[in-house]
C-alpha cells in the first residue's frame, strides 16, 4: 500500500505552479502561503502565483545527501529571492557548481524531486531553479 | 481530412535536455562504428527529468506563445512511449502544472513515435468540431535503447507541444491532414520490459518508408499539392539517413528538409521527433510559408499535415524560448555519466 499520498496531493499547487498567497490588507506576498500576515497580521488572503523568476541569494552543495536524495548527490541547493519578494529554498538544476554565482538570475522549472519507496512508489515532482540562461 | 471549422496552431513550444553524448563515445565503449555512425550526438535527460517534466516545459512555452488563459484548454494529451508511470496519467500532472486542471479531458497516447501527432489529430478534431476552442497535444520522449544495441546510438530525448485552436487566432492554419496505418510489427516493447525490440532492416522498407511515403503521396494527391508548393517539410527522423532518403524519393530538396532535421544533434526523440522538427521550422518560417509535417510510428503508421504560416508568427514566436536555445545549450557527458543518468547502473 502506498502511504503518505495526501500530503503530496495537498501541496500540488505550491509545488507545480509556485502558488503562494497575498495579504488583502497590505499586499504582502508569501511563499509558502501563510494564514496570518507576517507584516500586518491580516488574516484575509488571495492565492497568488509567483512568476518563478528571481535571483540567487545564496547556495551550497550537498555531497552527503539525506535519505531519498542519494541518487542526485552531489547537488546544489539555493536561496532564491523571487522578483515579487519572498525567499524560497530549492534544489538547483541544469547547472554545475562552479558556474553558480550569488546574484545570478534564475527561473523556476518543474522537475522530479524524489521517488517514494523506490521503484514502486509515488514520483514526487516540484519546483527547482536553474540559471535563466542555462 | 479537414475539420468543419478551420483550425490552426495557436501556440507551440519545444524542449530538449542539456546533456549530450556523442555517438563516437558510444562506439568507443561498444565498437560497431565500422559502417559509420547514424548521428553525431544525442540529447540525454538529467536525473530529475522525464516525459512529464519535459512536457511541462514545452507546454509552458506553447502557452506563452498562445497568450491564452490555461483554464480555456479543454484537453491535455501527452503522446509518448516513455510515460513515467505504467498506470497513472502523465497528462493530469502536466495539466495541473499548467493551471489547466478541472474541466478538461486528459489522457496519455501511445503509438510509438506517432503518439504525438496522433494527439495532434485528435486535438484538431476536438477544436474543428467546435466541442472546444483550445486543446493541447504533446509529443515527448526519453527514449530507451538497450546497451550495445543499434538504438543506443540514436535514442534521444525531447519533443514539442502544440495548442490547437480556431484559425482566426492561429500562427499556422491547418489545410488538411491524413493518416495511413497498417499492422506492421517492426518495433515493440512488451509489458514490464525496459528496452524495446526492433526488426533491424525490417524497420526500413516495410515500416518507415512504406508508411511515410504512402501517407505523403496520398495526402499530396488528395490536397492537389506537389513538393514544390511547400517551403518546408519535416519527416520523422529515427536517424539522419532515413528522412533524407524519404524526402528525395518524394521529390523534396535538402533545403526544404534541413531546418526540420534535428536528429544529428539531439537524436531520435521518438514521439517528439517530427514535432520538434516542426517547432524549429516555425521558429524560422515566414508568413505565407507552407509546411508539410509527416510523422512515423512503429506498429505502424504515419500522419501527414499541411500548415500555412500566418502573420501572427512574427509577434508570437519570441514570447518563449526558441528551439535553437535548447539545442545550443549543451553539456557533453561520457558513457559513464550517461549510464548513471539513464539508470543503466543497478545499485541493489
Amino acid at each position: 500500500m502506498a502511504d503518505n499520498l495526501a500530503p503530496h496531493w495537498r501541496l500540488r499547487a505550491q509545488r507545480y505552479q509556485l502558488v503562494g498567497n497575498v495579504c488583502l490588507k497590505c499586499d504582502a506576498k508569501f511563499f509558502p502561503p501563510r494564514q496570518v500576515c507576517a507584516k500586518c497580521r491580516g488574516t484575509e488572503f488571495d492565492l497568488f502565483q509567483f512568476s518563478g523568476r528571481g535571483e540567487l541569494y545564496s547556495f551550497t552543495t550537498l555531497r552527503s545527501a539525506p535519505a531519498g536524495f542519494e541518487q542526485y548527490a552531489p547537488y546544489s541547493v539555493g536561496m532564491i529571492k523571487l522578483d515579487e519578494g519572498p525567499m524560497v529554498e530549492a534544489m538547483l538544476t541544469d547547472v554545475n557548481e562552479d558556474k553558480l554565482t550569488i546574484g545570478m538570475r534564475v527561473e523556476m522549472v518543474t522537475r522530479k524531486i524524489r521517488e517514494e519507496d523506490g521503484e514502486r512508489g509515488l514520483l514526487v515532482y516540484g519546483y527547482k531553479f536553474r540559471p535563466s540562461d542555462a | 481530412m479537414k475539420p468543419k471549422r478551420e483550425v490552426g496552431i495557436v501556440g507551440y513550444g519545444a524542449y530538449v535536455p542539456r546533456y549530450r553524448i556523442k555517438a563516437s563515445e558510444i562506439a568507443r565503449v561498444w565498437g560497431g562504428a565500422d559502417d559509420g555512425l547514424p548521428i553525431e550526438e544525442k540529447a540525454v535527460p538529467g536525473l530529475d527529468e522525464d516525459t512529464i517534466t519535459m512536457s511541462v516545459e514545452a507546454a509552458r512555452n506553447a502557452l506563452a506563445r498562445a497568450q491564452i488563459d490555461p483554464r480555456t484548454l479543454r484537453a491535455v494529451w501527452v503522446g509518448s512511449e516513455s510515460h513515467p508511470y505504467a498506470v497513472k496519467p502523465s497528462s493530469t500532472l502536466v495539466a495541473e502544472a499548467l493551471g489547466a486542471s478541472g474541466a478538461i479531458l486528459a489522457g496519455d497516447w501511445q503509438f510509438a513515435c506517432k503518439a504525438g501527432t496522433e494527439a495532434m489529430q485528435a486535438a484538431i478534431a476536438l477544436v474543428g468540431s467546435e466541442m472546444t476552442d483550445y486543446a493541447l497535444a504533446i509529443g515527448m520522449d526519453t527514449a530507451q535503447g538497450r546497451p550495445h544495441d543499434a538504438l543506443e546510438y540514436t535514442a534521444g530525448a525531447g519533443g514539442g507541444a502544440y495548442i490547437m485552436g480556431p484559425a482566426e487566432n492561429a500562427l499556422a492554419v491547418l489545410e488538411g491532414s491524413y493518416s495511413y496505418v497498417t499492422d506492421t510489427p517492426d518495433f515493440f516493447r512488451r509489458a514490464y520490459q525496459h528496452y524495446p525490440e526492433h526488426g533491424n532492416r525490417f524497420t526500413g522498407e516495410p515500416a518507415y518508408f512504406a508508411h511515410t511515403l504512402a501517407a505523403t503521396q496520398n495526402f499530396l494527391e488528395l490536397m492537389q499539392l506537389t513538393p514544390r508548393d511547400f517551403q518546408w517539410a519535416i519527416f520523422h527522423q529515427p536517424n539522419a539517413k532515413f528522412p533524407l532518403q524519404a524526402a528525395a524519393q518524394l521529390g523534396f530538396t535538402r533545403d526544404q528538409v534541413a531546418p526540420g532535421l534535428l536528429v544529428n544533434k539531439i537524436g531520435n526523440t521518438y514521439a517528439g521527433a517530427a514535432l520538434i522538427g516542426m517547432t524549429n521550422v516555425l521558429d524560422n518560417a515566414k508568413p505565407g510559408d507552407r509546411i508539410l509535417l509527416v510523422s512515423f510510428g512503429s506498429g505502424a503508421g504515419s500522419d501527414a499535415f499541411s500548415y500555412v504560416v500566418t502573420d501572427k508568427i512574427l509577434e508570437r514566436r519570441d514570447l518563449a524560448k526558441r528551439t535553437a536555445w535548447y539545442t545550443a545549450r549543451r553539456e557533453l557527458i561520457d558513457y559513464a555519466r550517461y549510464a548513471r543518468f539513464r539508470n543503466k547502473l543497478v545499485m541493489n
